[in-house]
């Protein structure tokens, strides 16, 4: 093996890829070729380093020099420049508002309030080397606790470390483990779950894809503690790159002799595979898995019993996180006291979050449990986008609720969220500016959960749409008085009675969007009117007779033919006839056409003599 | 026909996800046709309209023939709120088909799916296993007339 003078680590996350990465490597590799470098500089594929919106994303070591949105034109440059004369390229690296150049990731504000742990070598090493886990520090703990423990002590060890389910529910991981592991089967299953379907979350993609040997780790850890020898992977369809590399993981892991039987010498035997989904929201619910894994529709079942008296085929079973799975290694080789001293005093450690929305800096970050929206917002993820304001964070996905600006200094731990009418859930955030309307966005959840509803139970099959159906009078302007007191009554009823968490949560955006925005809720049914204009049907367009030129683009460009005038009349819409496309506030070069919250009276007064005629008839 | 995939396989009721995942993915046309759920079910040996169910629940799966490249755009709010409705509408233009509808040439599927989880780089969409992320309109042109060409 030669001897290389530089590392490149390229960040193959399917956000990178899908801007290019893969292009921008076998460019350099090329180029290197050509120059006959190639056995002097080293190129590592890694998993994803967590900035997305800067992506394609690279890091040069050994200077450690961080270059984002490469292009595969900027390649020439970068290989004369740094890779033969060693002059990092400056136009490269990333810039902030006052020029400030950051050079090396460390310097970068995005990463300094971040701690990782499920992330370590997520974006540092290859994911298809189990040489480089091993190297840094990979089956030590597994090695250690199968060498040295007793299944009972490793779960007292993860009770003391306070660890807690990281799919959204927040159990307490050793507490699901001792009861799965005093119940007696001659066969006992660990299932990793990670069939991530919450809009916004993709940690467990990036684990899966950046890491897969700690996940994998993590599996034989609890399979030790409960007591199974069998484990599978459920992960959805719509990652194949977490598939191949999983999949890969476990056939080194074989060849090595990692996974078998007498693993480390000891009597402890575990295998495991890979099971997909096929395309279920539904089938993120443990009980709903354990069915798909069956080859059944995956249709959650009442708990009790809960699958960790009768799982997978009947025996006993523990479902655990790929994120929760991902902190056991570093907790065993680190220490539960370690683990506890991040975080809270009812939740410890560390979480990812997926950034996104209108929020400068997207991406995957992992901060200590106990941090303020307030630091995650503006420190971590650099504030909002543009000029505008931070109206609202959507926590948890579709299952979360909202937050507002007063919430700014609530810290992040499964119990305050809680108490505010969010949840921790999988960990996606949502940042939405003042441009959006919570009415709308409260729909929109709403349209996902109803979609996804699995359609077993009544409450959620049936008053899921029930409310949607409210909801889209009320954004379509017909909605009554009394249509936000019925929506709170269907949503409690419907988190009582639904029978797996899908139904239990799918009320929280509607119920949190009233309870924070019922103003809003009440200017689009009383007033008409929705202030931001994403409404359609509650906003219309003026056109300002100062500025119009007269052009008569607008008119040329409107799908209906509902403008009308002249250069010296100036021109005016037809709002009867007028479908808010928008086309006409887009064309024009003038800025005259202007958005206006509220339906026109015009239009408002016909509805209500429609009406009027409907009810006479 | 299908002998090669089901010889990988224990004839067990678990292995019917992927068997059905195998099936559509060498079928050409990407979709389960009559013979192969009744084939599936012979070798299973479990009823076809058990299988139909299944089939039915998971939106991954289709009994229709669809296009050599299934567009998955993504559905999910991150998308939405970049501007996902636009790359819709795009598509829908330049290949003359609705949703869930496969062009004439029979090279084209157009669906929407699901959060990709790639939502830093929203808006998305999945052709066959490759994702293609921060979409504008003028992107889409370019990958649809790439995917169009190579085809020729």
């Amino acid at each position: 093996m030669s001897l290389k003078r530089i590392d490149l680590l390229i960040c193959c996350g399917s956000g990178c890829v899908s801007a290019g990465a893969l292009k921008i490597k076998e460019k350099i590799s090329q180029t290197l070729e050509e120059k006959g470098l190639a056995n002097e500089i080293n190129i590592i594929e890694t998993g994803c380093m967590g900035p997305c919106d800067l992506g394609p994303v690279m890091i040069v070591y050994p200077e450690g020099v961080f270059y984002q949105k490469v292009t595969v034109n900027d390649v020439p440059e970068l290989v004369e420049e740094h890779f033969i004369k060693g002059r990092p390229v400056k136009r490269l690296m990333l810039k902030d508002e006052d020029k400030r150049v950051y050079t090396t990731k460390k310097e970068i504000p995005f990463y300094q309030k971040q701690v990782k742990v499920a992330l370590t070598n997520c974006g540092y090493i290859d994911p298809d080397s189990l040489d480089e886990y091993i190297a840094l520090g990979g089956y030590e703990a597994l090695g250690n606790i199968l060498t040295s423990m007793s299944p009972s002590e490793v779960i007292d060890i993860v009770q003391k470390s306070g660890l807690r389910g990281r799919g959204g529910g927040g159990f307490p991981t050793g507490m699901k483990w001792k009861l799965a592991a005093a119940s007696k089967s001659d066969q006992k299953y660990i299932i990793c779950n990670g069939d991530e379907g919450d809009p916004g979350a993709f940690m467990d993609r990036s684990l899966l894809e950046g890491d897969p040997h700690r996940v994998l780790e993590g599996m034989m850890i609890a399979a030790y503690a409960i007591g199974a020898s069998n484990g599978f992977f459920y992960i959805r369809a719509e990652y194949p790159l977490a598939i191949k590399r999983i999949r890969h993981a476990i056939e080194q892991a074989k060849e090595a002799g990692l996974l078998g039987k007498n693993i480390f010498g000891s009597n402890f035997d575990f295998e495991t595979e890979v099971r997909t989904g096929a395309g279920a929201f539904v089938c993120g619910e443990e009980t709903a898995l354990i069915h798909s894994i069956e080859g059944l529709r995956g249709h959650p079942s009442p708990k009790p019993p809960y699958p960790s008296d009768q799982g997978l085929w009947g025996k006993p079973t523990v479902v655990n996180n790929v994120e929760t799975l991902a902190n056991l290694p570093s907790i065993f080789t680190k220490g539960a006291d370690w683990f506890a001293s991040m975080g809270t005093e009812a939740s410890k450690g560390t979480k990812v979050f997926a950034l996104t929305g209108d929020v400068k800096n997207t991406g995957l970050v992992e901060v200590p449990m106990g941090i303020t929206l307030r630091e995650m917002i503006y420190e971590v993820g650099g504030g909002i986008v543009g000029d505008r304001d931070f109206k609202a964070v959507q926590l948890g996905g579709p299952s979360g609720g909202c937050l507002t600006k007063e919430h700014l200094d609530v810290p992040i731990d499964y119990e305050s969220l809680k108490a505010k009418g969010a949840m921790m859930g999988s960990g996606g955030v949502i940042i939405m500016n003042d441009s959006k309307c919570m009415v709308n966005v409260a729909k929109f959840f709403l349209e996902f959960t109803v979609e996804e509803s699995c359609g077993k139970c009544p409450p959620c099959r049936i008053g899921l749409k029930q409310m949607l159906t409210i909801m889209e009078r009320i954004t379509s302007g017909n909605g009554v008085e009394g249509d936000i007191e019925e929506l709170i009554r269907l949503g409690e009823t419907i988190k009582q009675l639904s029978l797996c968490g899908l139904g239990q949560t799918a009320p929280n955006p509607v119920l949190s969007t009233i309870r924070y925005f019922r103003e809003e809720y009440e200017a689009h049914i009383k007033n008409k009117s929705c202030a931001t204009c994403v409404c359609p049907d509650l906003m219309h367009f003026l056109i300002d007779r100062d500025k119009c030129t007269g052009c008569s683009l607008c008119a040329r460009k409107c799908p209906v033919q509902c403008i009308s005038g002249s250069r010296e009349e100036k021109y005016t819409i037809n709002q009867l006839k007028c479908t808010k496309c928008g086309n006409c506030k887009e064309v024009c070069a003038f800025k005259a056409v202007k958005s206006i919250p509220g339906m026109h009276p015009e239009l408002r007064q016909a509805r209500e003599q429609e009406k009027l005629q409907l009810n006479q008839e | 026909m299908y002998q090669e995939i089901f010889s990988k396989y224990a004839p067990t009721k678990d292995n019917l996800i992927y068997i059905l995942h195998e099936i559509q993915d060498s079928e050409p046309r990407h979709y389960l046709s009559e013979e192969a759920v009744q084939a599936v079910s012979e070798y299973l040996n479990i009823p076809a309209n058990h299988i139909y169910g299944v089939i039915t629940f998971y939106s991954m799966y289709s009994t229709k023939p669809r296009g050599k490249y299934i567009i998955r755009l993504c559905e999910s709010p991150h998308c939405y709120i970049r501007g996902s409705e636009n790359i819709l509408r795009k598509m829908k233009n330049m290949l003359g088909v609705g949703i869930g509808e496969t062009t004439k040439d029979g090279l084209f599927t157009l669906e929407l799916c699901a959060c990709l989880g790639v939502c830093g780089n929203a808006p998305v969409v999945m052709i066959n296993d490759d994702i293609y992320g921060d979409l504008t309109e003028d992107k889409v042109e370019e990958i649809l007339t790439h995917l169009r060409e190579v085809k020729q």
